[in-house]
Parts: C-alpha cells; sequence; structure tokens
C-alpha cells in the first residue's frame, strides 16, 4: 500500500489562450483533511475537475493507492471511490432524499426499484452520520447543510476513498458548520480522505491536517497545517510580482462625486447588506473580494436587476432608485455583466445587432431605423475598440472571447452612459486583449466618465483601481487608497469574517 | 468532385446566360404550341418564361453590383446547398413527379389556385413566427380564426335572409364587423400577451388555456338566441367579396384573387417589421438571450405584449377572409391551423428555440405544405397517406435544419 491514497503528478491542462494548470502536483495521505487553497482562478476547481473526470488533463498522471488510473467521467471516478460535493448543490427537487442518493444506482432487480431496500439503506447510512432526516422527504425542502450531509451519505455510500469538498460551508450556519465538522472528523477516523476547498482560514487551521496552495494554475508547497498561521497562507497565495502588464495611468480623478451610496442593504440577509461608498468623476473603483462577497449582486441592484431594500443612491446630486435596466440605462449607467454568454451576448445575431442593441432607439423615427446610421456607428464603435472581424455580419458567437467582450463594451459606450460598472471585464481573456480592454478604460476616465470594476484578479484590481472596495460576505470591510494598497491587506479584508459571521449592528459602516 | 474555384462575376453570368436561355425556350414552347404534339405541355412555356426571366434578372443586378471573390465549387458546398435546400428540392422533384404523371399540373390556374390557398396559411403562419421568434408558442391561433370569422359574418348579413343572427341590425359599413373582429381577438391576444410578459408563463399553456377560453366565448356567442349555433349564412355581397373578388379577370383568363395581394400586402409589413423597426430587433434579441436583453435595456414585457397583440391582429385578419371567402362561419373555424402554421414556420427555417427565422423562410414553408397537399390531391392520393407524407415531411425538414446548426 502507497503511502498516498492520492496523487497528482504534473498535471498540465490548457484552455484556449489560458494555462490553466501547469505541472501541478498533490499527494493526498488516507485518514487525513487536506486543505486545497489559493486565490480565484489559481486552479484548485480545474485541478479537481480534472481528478474526477469531468475535465481531462493535457499531460501528467493521476495514482490512486499508487497505482495509475485514467478517469473519464465523473461515472468512473466514482467507481474509482473518488466523491465530489460541489459548492452548489443542485438536488433533483421534487424526488425524495432517498432517491437523491441512490440517483444512477437504484437498488433493485432488472429496471424495478427496491423502494424499500432503498429506504433501509437510505435510514441506515443517516443513522450512521448521526442524521435525522426522512428519507421520504422531498430533497427542495431541506436546508442547504442537509443537503450537503445528503450528499456525504451518497459519497459514504458509494464507499468513496477521497471525499472533495468544495467550499463545503459557504452557505452555513455556525451550528451546521460545527456539525459538518464532526462528520468529517468521522470520515477521517474511518481512513477516508478530504480534499477540502476553502477560502476562509480558520476553517482550515481547524479541520485541516495538511494543506496545500495553488497560485496562477501553479503548485506553491504543501505544509502541515500545525504551526501554519494565517499570514502565512495568505502569503503563500498571493505571493507574486507585480510585471508590467497595465497601460500606465495619465491623468487623475477629479473630486466631483458622481455617486454616492449610503448603507444600501438587499431585502436578502445573505446578500449585500450596508455598503456605502463614493464614485468621483473620472475614477475606477475597483470593488475586490472572494466569491461569494456578494459584489455581483450589488451591482446588479445597482443597475435595476435586483431589489434593494434600503439605503439611498445619489447620482449627481439626485437621488437615485433603478428599478429596471431600463431605467439604469436612461440614467446613465451601463453593466457590463460577468456572466458573458448567459447575459451579455446574443450568439446568434450578427455583431451588429450586438452593438447597437443597447442603443436602437436613437437610431429610430418612429420605431422604424435608420439601417444606414445603425451601421455607421456599429462599424465606428467596433473600429474604435479595435474588434477583431471580418465583418459585421459575422456571428458574435464565432468571435473569441476578447473580441466578444470588446463589442459589449462597444455596445455601452455607445449609449454615452457615464457611469461604466464593468463585472470581471477581463475574465477568460488573453492577454493581449485584456491590454486593450485596460486601455479602453483608461481612455473612458479620461474623458470624465467614471468606472466601478469587480474584479477577482489581484494584479488587475490593484493594478488599475484609483481606489479599492474590499467586501467580505455582502459587506464592505474596507476602502483603501491607492499607495495604501497590498495584496496581504485586500486579502486580510477580503477575508474578514471567516470566523463566526457578524450581525449588521456590531459591525460599522466601513466609509 | 474536385474542388473549383470561379470568379464572382462569372459565376454570375452563368445565372444570368442560363435564365436567358430557359426564357428564349419558353418563348420558342410557346410558339410551338400550335403544333398537336406540344399541345399537352399547357402552360409549361409560360412557367419556363417565368423562371427564366426571374434567374436572368437576379444574375443580371448580381453581376451589375461587381461582387467580388470566387465561389467555390466542391463537394463540400455542394451537400451544404443539398441540406439548406433540401425541403425546396424535394418539393421540385415531386413537382415534376406530379406533372409527368399528369401533365394538367403545368397551369397557371393552378400555380394561382395554389397560392391562393396559401394566402391565408400565410398570414396566420406570420402572426404565429412572432411568437416562435421568442422561443415560445401560440396555440390560441386558431381558436381565434374561427371567433373572428363568427363575429364578422354575424354582422354582415344581408336585410332579406330568413335566419340572420341580429335580426334587428341595419346594414352597417363593411369596416365595422372587420374591425369589431380584429379587435375581439387583439384583446384575447393581449391576455395571452399579459400572462407570458406578466407572470412568466410558458406560452404553451398560456395560450392553451386562452384558445379553451376563446372557444368557449365564441361557441357561448354562437348560440345566441336566435342563431342557437346554426352556421352562420347569407352574407353580404360586399363582404365576401374581400375573399372571393378576382382582379384581372376576363379575356378567357378567371383572375387573380384579391387574397394574394393581400398576403403579399401584410408579408411585406411583417417583413419591414422584422427587418426595420425597433420593436423587430428586439424580438430577435428576446428569442437569442432573453437575459442579456434585460440587461441590455429592452422593455421585455411591452415587446412580449406587442408579440402577442400583434400575432392576434393577423389571426384576426385571418379570420374575416376565412369568413369573406367561405360566405359563411361556424364556430369550429380555424380549428387546427395553429398546427399546420408551426409546422410551415418549423419547416421553413423558424427555430423553436427562438431567435432565428426569416419572412422568406416562412413563405416557402407555407407554399410547400400548399404544394404539396393540392399535388398530392391532383393525383389522387388518398387524404390518409396526404396526412402520413404531411407528418413525414415535418420531421425530415427539421431533422435536416438541425443538422445544418449542429455542424458548427
Amino acid at each position: 500500500m502507497s503511502e498516498y491514497v492520492l496523487e497528482m503528478r504534473n498535471i498540465t491542462k490548457t484552455f484556449p489562450g489560458v494555462k490553466a494548470l501547469d505541472n501541478v502536483q498533490l499527494k493526498v495521505r488516507p485518514g487525513t483533511v487536506h486543505a486545497l487553497m489559493g486565490e480565484n482562478g489559481a486552479g484548485k476547481s480545474t485541478l479537481m475537475k480534472c481528478l474526477f473526470g469531468i475535465y481531462r488533463q493535457d499531460s501528467g498522471e493521476v495514482l490512486l493507492d499508487g497505482n495509475p488510473v485514467k478517469i473519464n467521467s465523473a461515472r468512473e471516478a466514482m467507481d474509482n471511490g473518488i466523491a465530489m460535493i460541489h459548492q452548489e448543490l443542485h438536488p433533483i427537487r421534487f424526488r425524495s432524499v432517498m432517491e437523491n442518493v441512490w440517483l444512477g444506482r437504484f437498488p433493485g432487480l432488472m429496471g424495478v426499484v427496491d423502494h424499500k431496500a432503498m429506504y433501509d439503506k437510505t435510514k441506515e447510512l443517516f443513522e450512521d452520520l448521526g442524521l435525522s432526516v426522512d428519507p421520504l422527504a422531498l430533497a427542495g425542502e431541506q436546508s442547504a447543510a442537509i443537503l450537503q450531509m445528503m450528499e456525504i451519505a451518497r459519497a459514504v455510500s458509494i464507499n468513496a476513498k477521497i471525499i472533495i469538498m468544495d467550499e463545503p460551508t459557504s452557505s452555513l450556519s455556525d451550528r451546521e458548520v460545527d456539525f459538518l465538522f464532526r462528520i468529517i472528523s468521522r470520515l477521517r477516523e474511518e481512513g477516508r480522505a478530504i480534499i477540502y476547498i476553502s477560502h476562509k482560514m480558520k476553517e482550515i487551521l481547524q479541520i485541516a491536517d495538511e494543506v496545500s496552495i495553488m497560485r496562477d494554475g501553479q503548485y506553491v508547497g504543501t505544509w502541515p497545517a500545525l504551526g501554519l498561521t494565517t499570514e502565512e497562507i495568505i502569503r503563500q497565495m498571493v505571493g507574486r510580482e507585480m510585471t508590467n502588464q497595465f497601460p500606465p495611468r495619465t491623468g487623475a480623478p477629479s473630486d466631483e462625486i458622481v455617486l454616492s451610496v449610503r448603507n444600501l442593504s438587499s431585502p436578502l440577509k445573505k446578500s449585500f447588506q450596508d455598503v456605502s461608498f463614493d464614485l468621483r468623476k473620472g475614477e475606477i473603483l475597483g470593488i475586490g473580494g472572494l466569491v461569494g462577497a456578494q459584489r455581483t449582486e450589488f451591482v446588479e441592484a445597482l443597475f435595476g436587476l435586483r431589489s434593494i431594500e434600503s439605503g439611498a443612491v445619489t447620482k449627481d446630486g439626485k437621488a437615485y432608485r433603478a428599478r429596471s435596466p431600463r431605467d439604469a440605462k436612461a440614467h446613465g449607467f451601463a453593466l457590463l455583466t460577468e456572466e458573458r454568454r448567459a447575459t451579455g451576448i446574443f450568439g446568434i445575431l450578427p455583431i451588429l445587432e450586438n452593438t447597437v442593441i443597447a442603443n436602437q432607439k436613437n437610431y429610430a423615427r418612429m420605431g422604424v431605423l435608420d439601417e444606414r446610421r445603425r451601421v455607421r456607428e456599429a462599424d465606428a464603435g467596433c473600429k474604435g475598440l479595435n474588434v477583431k472581424t471580418p465583418s459585421l455580419n459575422t456571428l458574435i458567437q464565432d468571435l473569441s472571447g476578447g473580441n466578444q467582450q470588446k463589442v459589449l463594451i462597444a455596445r455601452w459606450l455607445l449609449t454615452n452612459s457615464d457611469i461604466l460598472i464593468l463585472d470581471e471585464p477581463t475574465r477568460g481573456i488573453d492577454v493581449g486583449a485584456k491590454y486593450e480592454i485596460y486601455n479602453i478604460m483608461l481612455q473612458q476616465v479620461n474623458q470624465g466618465k467614471s468606472i466601478i470594476m469587480i474584479s477577482s484578479e489581484m494584479p488587475e484590481l490593484m493594478g488599475m483601481s484609483d481606489r479599492i472596495v474590499v467586501m467580505c460576505e455582502g459587506r464592505v470591510t474596507g476602502i483603501l487608497e491607492k499607495g495604501q494598497y497590498s495584496q496581504e491587506e485586500i486579502m486580510r479584508l477580503a477575508t474578514m469574517f471567516a470566523g463566526p459571521r457578524k450581525n449588521a449592528e456590531d459591525h460599522p459602516a466601513a466609509d | 468532385m474536385a474542388e473549383k474555384h470561379i470568379a464572382r462575376s462569372k459565376y454570375d453570368r452563368f445565372f444570368f446566360i442560363a435564365g436567358l436561355a430557359v426564357l428564349v425556350l419558353g418563348v420558342v414552347l410557346k410558339l410551338c404550341q400550335s403544333m398537336p404534339a406540344f399541345r399537352r405541355i399547357y402552360d409549361l412555356p409560360v412557367f419556363l418564361m417565368l423562371i427564366g426571366a426571374v434567374t436572368a434578372l437576379k444574375g443580371f443586378l448580381a453581376f451589375s453590383k461587381h461582387h467580388e471573390g470566387t465561389v467555390v465549387l466542391s463537394r463540400k458546398t455542394f451537400g451544404a446547398f443539398l441540406t439548406n435546400n433540401a425541403i425546396l428540392l424535394a418539393m421540385l422533384v415531386l413537382v415534376v413527379i406530379i406533372c409527368i404523371l399528369q401533365p394538367r399540373f403545368m397551369q397557371i390556374r393552378v400555380a394561382l389556385d395554389i397560392l391562393t390557398q396559401s394566402s391565408t396559411r400565410l398570414i396566420i403562419a406570420l402572426g404565429i413566427c412572432f411568437t416562435l421568434l421568442i422561443a415560445g408558442t401560440d396555440l390560441s391561433a386558431g381558436r381565434m380564426v374561427g371567433f373572428a370569422a363568427v363575429i364578422s359574418a354575424s354582422m354582415m348579413q344581408t336585410a332579406t335572409y330568413s335566419n340572420r343572427f341580429f335580426p334587428d341590425l341595419p346594414q352597417i359599413g363593411v369596416w365595422i364587423p372587420i374591425i369589431a373582429a380584429i379587435a375581439a381577438c387583439m384583446v384575447f391576444g393581449a391576455l395571452n400577451g399579459f400572462l407570458v410578459a406578466k407572470y412568466d408563463m410558458h406560452p404553451f399553456i398560456a395560450t392553451l388555456a386562452v384558445q379553451v377560453i376563446i372557444y368557449g366565448t365564441c361557441s357561448l356567442y354562437f348560440d345566441m338566441p336566435p342563431n342557437n349555433s346554426q352556421p352562420i349564412g347569407g352574407v353580404r355581397p360586399e363582404f365576401a367579396a374581400l375573399g372571393q373578388m378576382r382582379i384581372f379577370a376576363g379575356n378567357g383568363f378567371q383572375g387573380i384573387s384579391i387574397l394574394i395581394p393581400i398576403a403579399v400586402v401584410i408579408c411585406v409589413i411583417i417583413w419591414f417589421i422584422l427587418n426595420k423597426t425597433v420593436f423587430g430587433k428586439n424580438v430577435y434579441a428576446i428569442g437569442g438571450n432573453r437575459e442579456a436583453a434585460v440587461v441590455a435595456g429592452i422593455n421585455v414585457f411591452a415587446c412580449i405584449m406587442c408579440i402577442f397583440i400583434l400575432a392576434s391582429c393577423l389571426y384576426g385578419i385571418a379570420g374575416v377572409l376565412e369568413a369573406a371567402r367561405t360566405a359563411g362561419a361556424t364556430n369550429n373555424y380555424g380549428n387546427g391551423y395553429e398546427l399546420d402554421a408551426i409546422a410551415a414556420c418549423v419547416v421553413g427555417g423558424v427555430s423553436l428555440n427562438g431567435g432565428i427565422g426569416k419572412v422568406s423562410g416562412i413563405v416557402s414553408g407555407v407554399l410547400i405544405f400548399t404544394v404539396i397537399q393540392y399535388g398530392l390531391q391532383f393525383i389522387n392520393v388518398s387524404p390518409m397517406w396526404q396526412q402520413v407524407i404531411k407528418g413525414v415531411i415535418i420531421a425530415v425538414a427539421v431533422a435536416i435544419d438541425l443538422t445544418k446548426y449542429r455542424r458548427k
């Protein structure tokens, strides 16, 4: 028997234009909790997806108990004793808990399901885990914690030797976290290995035996958790050098405040709460934070896509509250969404239509479009941003990600908005196109526009922002002036509530 | 087949010359027609002249624009041509077979009959295509046609007719019942739109519910005393003329049904709306990616309302025309028309996933169905077999259409 239950050696995985994993290794001992850490985009999820058969690595090998294996699908992964509990659980809501546990492996004979056996087995599993849930209850009615336990029960039922947990505590209360940790300890005692992905330092130091850290698709190192400190982990996670990948910032923001947000709160308690900041004319305001910091939800609310419960927004001295994106657009807002494919592009439509769609009314008289003007402005817009395409009639889905993004920016520049909200503007884009988009951003602020930029890429956030608002679990944990911020400081603020969640009362608005 | 590159200008010139040749062939045949051997070709020369003239004109226009580039002729482009036009080609083959079996098919009269029969179907299909373009559907179309037919016919009976729907109704202007019928449909269209836009209901369910409501309403109206569900007849001639009038008749020529120009005008209007207006562009955008449309600031609610109201307006027009054409109406008019219209749209390349569809495609979809139906009747294929063939066409057409997208 090998010392390690799992060894991943020299794993490399490239996506078009991006090297997601570069010679990564991971060694996990049986009966341990192995924390896998890194910033957003460090490659943790990609590595786990390679292990779980969702992606196929370009090179490198995976060894289970010292034997090389090839895993081509989630099914094969499970047959090899690997189970994965995803961050977002998608149970079949209208079926029972037990059916969800045994999905794909229903006990029975020749296609006839033996419900009695399924019930008994589920009951036994749940009792083993100390879980008191009726196997016949509907999955959709269960809390996130119960669903997670259900997934763990599923993992135990396939007798998994390796259980991957991706941010398992992101939607759990403190008491539920305690319960989860008790179960994890149990699984560890049974000799199973847990790969635990989390950003929460306290949890890691509490539950993990070993910690592996990744950065920018590369393996940094593995340390025993005993003796590690939060500061050390952060230093290893962000410890990269800044290179000259940003155009020089000419000009500076004025003192004029164009947008001021005061104590803005979502009706959902888990979403953004009590957000306050000012945006100046000609400023690039970065919003930093980890996945789940509710940054996207916040800017979507600002743009009228989500409801706001309380708080005030003032734009150009006047009270502003968007009820719909149309409203926001009329007030001079533009939003470049995070999910380009889902909420940005019209894939089956040509570039022309994609460029002018938000500004259509200005090209029409009594609803009838001026075709020449449409083409002229779309052409000028796309050329101005250096969109590389054979013609305006090319379908946007045939362009590269960077060019699609430029078309979307052109779309919003045509509307002449004065506040551009860019949500992860360079996600999934190659380096060259990134630089062009940075240039466009600087050009716009120099023309007196203001930009709010959400970015999960630390260098981009620090390289482009005039100021940085850091959010953690829906709250602003700090606003850093240029020259004041460091990666460590941002990371500290972004992971501030690693411990028990604070209430709004004892957390004063950071302003 | 080896790959062959041909200059675009040469390619266009080929069409021009080929078109001219067909035109000349037609003229020659026409001149020869006095000979007994050529008697049985009927109007073939006229068709040849028309086809030749159109091809030559297209070639000439393309040629005179001086397009750059080359046209590639290879096995691949040939295959693409086949799949892109598979149904049209199949229809052509069928037409040739019918012409050989039954040469009387080659008559101007037959062609005009086909166009006339296609007219109301086309109007309904153009209405339904809007709802398909936003990845929806409209099951209430057929019942709306029936409703409009009953309303308009009920108010348009001659004063002397014994069984009048409204015995005391004076001879009102023709436009009043037309507007009433269309407005009644638009009310239900607005209901469709409201259910879909406001409650985010799937159009299938919303329009299914409305379909049932309309049929009930229509039947209640139809059952009002003194009519008591009797078929409505005795329609005034000036109303019937809307669907029966023939223009350019005389001199042995039976004339062109008024329905054809009406359908053409509506076709042009719909084409204009879809391609040249903000509303039309928004329809494609919502169908292409609804979430992105919301983010882009499109008023999705208003747009969906407009779609269903506009569609119901077209069904209303079709209903009035049906009542006029048949000079009567019952509450069962229009039953099942929506499925024929959806089938024609889909065969014409409208994607049920939304966002894809052209007016030209819908026109050819409707024509294909009518040609095949008319042609099969012409060579005495049993109606039962016609149903089977129709179903096969729908399945094959859509299968071919989908492989076209899958290749990407």
